[in-house]
């Protein structure tokens, strides 16, 4: 093995990787975010198909979508490499009587599973929304108007999937464990990547807090609005028609 | 007894301790009864009462680690009811006392648990992974001759209060025992920021990371996920900070140090 290899593969190396991918990934996150805030808008989809179709397309973001593919792909593989060699340092003996939760939080022991949860939601979510989007299966947008007309209708799928309740359960379960695995995440990162600090390290901790709850809320409020607010053509249900319940919905 | 509280009632336990004749036979925890048990008394001082009355009937007493007592060498490795050294912050379990519990409590005692730190027999563990690790880097090249003068390297206050923060790690192996990965690298840490701190650790800086974290490995420690629960429990409060700085020393070295293989 040459110094390289044995750099990653050490306990330190293997650390090193997941946090630039965990916060790699935690960049995508906003990206993502961000462009799903087209959902809310009251347009039938029109804005949200355009941007699916933009990303679907442009060659930039297709190329640094394969970024995203490894990083997703050695933040797993060392997940799973992590814990294995970490519960064999635990060893075959427990210990009868173990009160870890009185020196540390239980997100921060629990990160194995919350991230396991991520990856079978990111399973079914990458089947049903970009399979398809990408490997056909959708209708596309029709309409009058000529540019956007051959568009695959990408948000007529979420619509849809988002009015079965197993699915947006998936769904709000996996944001909870995002939001926890950001929680101890974000900060972690920063830790593993040597970048503590007496004045920085405070900072950073509330911004990973902020950022863990704020994110997956966001994400989590897309399958519940639908499901709750909309009827199956993404309008907002005529039973909304309290105006205070329509501010409510459509303050999304 | 002299110096002793006279308002401090003696107390009955009842003590869960782990039983294991040999590093290579299973064991299983054994109830015992101690009797009159001062507060006063320090843990350590409370399985020696147990250990005379085992004596006294004709039983193995239970092997436990012990050698200061009285804070400073590490070995007293217990884990007592669920904690490395025991429920109160920052002690070591000879440092803990019995008033922190109360008559007809239930005491579970184990020993560490780590793949790396074998039980020899009861309570007993073999720590000495972490004196190889030591071997592998924890220390400096010094001169032949004449005594240097005391003031001759000069080192910023800040500096040196920082090393010798780190440098009161006792080798415990607490941070091991409580941490779900059994990582041992609060303890690495301590000795590796130690060392780049001052100019002395300045001669071996690149080989000493690389070779103690290898060492590291190589014993079947765990990899930090930064938990927490090594500095939680550490007595003498060895920040998660070393680790930050443990970190960035390794990868400067592996980038820039002459070692190819
Ligand atoms: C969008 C998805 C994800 C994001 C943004 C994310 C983010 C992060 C971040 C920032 C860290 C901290 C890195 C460090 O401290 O070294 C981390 C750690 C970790 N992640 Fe993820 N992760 C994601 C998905 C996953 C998945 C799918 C799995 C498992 C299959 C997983 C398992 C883990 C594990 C085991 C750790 C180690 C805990 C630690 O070292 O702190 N993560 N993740
Ligand atoms: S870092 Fe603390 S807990 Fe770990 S060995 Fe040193 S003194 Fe003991
Ligand atoms: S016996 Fe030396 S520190 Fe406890």
């Amino acid at each position: 093995m040459s110094w390289i290899t044995k750099t990653l593969t050490s306990s330190i190396g293997r650390k090193i990787i997941m946090a630039l991918t965990g916060l790699f990934l935690c960049t995508f996150l906003v990206v993502h975010l961000i462009g799903n805030l087209q959902l809310f808008k009251h347009d039938q989809g029109a804005a949200f198909n355009t941007y699916s179709h933009f990303m679907g397309t442009n060659p930039i973001i297709r190329t640094i979508e394969w970024g995203l593919v490894l990083g997703f792909g050695f933040h797993i593989f060392e997940a799973f490499a992590l814990t294995r060699r970490n519960k064999a340092a635990r060893g075959a003996t427990g210990y009868v009587s173990n009160h870890s939760e009185q020196n540390s939080e239980w997100t921060s022991r629990n990160m194995g599973i919350l991230g396991s949860i991520i990856l079978i939601f990111l399973i079914v979510h990458l089947y049903n929304f970009f399979w398809r989007a990408r490997f056909g299966g959708l209708d596309k947008m029709g309409g009058d108007n000529p540019e956007t007309r051959d568009y695959d209708n990408l948000y007529m799928a979420v619509v849809s999937s988002f009015h079965i309740w197993w699915y947006v359960l998936l769904y709000v379960a996996a944001q909870i464990s995002l939001g926890y695995h950001l929680w101890h995440g974000f900060r972690s990162g920063f830790q593993t990547l040597g970048l503590n600090h007496r004045k920085y390290t405070p900072v950073i901790k509330y911004v990973g807090y902020a950022f863990a709850v704020v994110v997956s809320a966001a994400f989590a409020a897309m399958p519940l609005y639908f499901f709750l607010f909309t009827n199956d053509q993404g309008d907002l249900k005529a039973a909304i028609a309290s105006p205070i319940m329509h501010a409510v919905a459509s303050a999304f | 007894m002299a110096g002793s509280n006279p308002n401090a009632k003696p107390m009955n336990l009842t003590l869960n301790v782990w039983r294991q004749a040999g590093r290579h036979t299973s064991g299983k925890i054994v109830e015992y009864q101690v009797k009159d048990i001062s507060p006063d008394m320090s843990f350590l001082e409370m399985l020696d009462v147990l250990n005379e009355d085992l004596l006294r009937k004709g039983d193995d007493p239970v092997a436990f680690d012990h050698d200061c007592r009285e804070g400073i060498c590490g070995s007293c490795d217990l884990f007592i009811n669920g904690r490395s050294h025991g429920p109160e912050k920052g002690t070591t379990t000879c440092q803990l006392h019995m008033r922190k519990f109360s008559d007809g409590d239930t005491i579970t005692i184990e020993p560490w648990r780590a793949n790396a730190f074998p039980v020899n027999k009861d309570l007993s563990v073999d720590r000495s992974a972490f004196d190889r690790i030591i071997q592998a880097g924890g220390y400096v090249s010094v001169n032949t001759g004449g005594a240097p003068d005391g003031n001759e390297i000069p080192i910023p206050k800040e500096i040196s209060d920082r090393a010798f923060e780190a440098a009161t790690c006792i080798g415990c192996g607490a941070c091991v025992a409580a941490c779900k990965n059994a990582s041992a690298m609060l303890f690495v840490s301590a000795k590796v920021s130690q060392l780049a701190l001052l100019p002395q650790g300045h001669v071996e800086r690149k080989t000493r990371v690389e070779n103690m974290v290898a060492q590291m490995d190589k014993e079947g420690f765990g990899a930090c996920t930064n938990i927490g629960s090594c500095a939680a429990e550490c007595p003498v409060g060895i920040s998660l900070e070393n680790i930050a700085i443990l970190n960035r020393e390794f990868l400067a070295a592996k980038a820039t140090s002459n070692n190819l293989a």
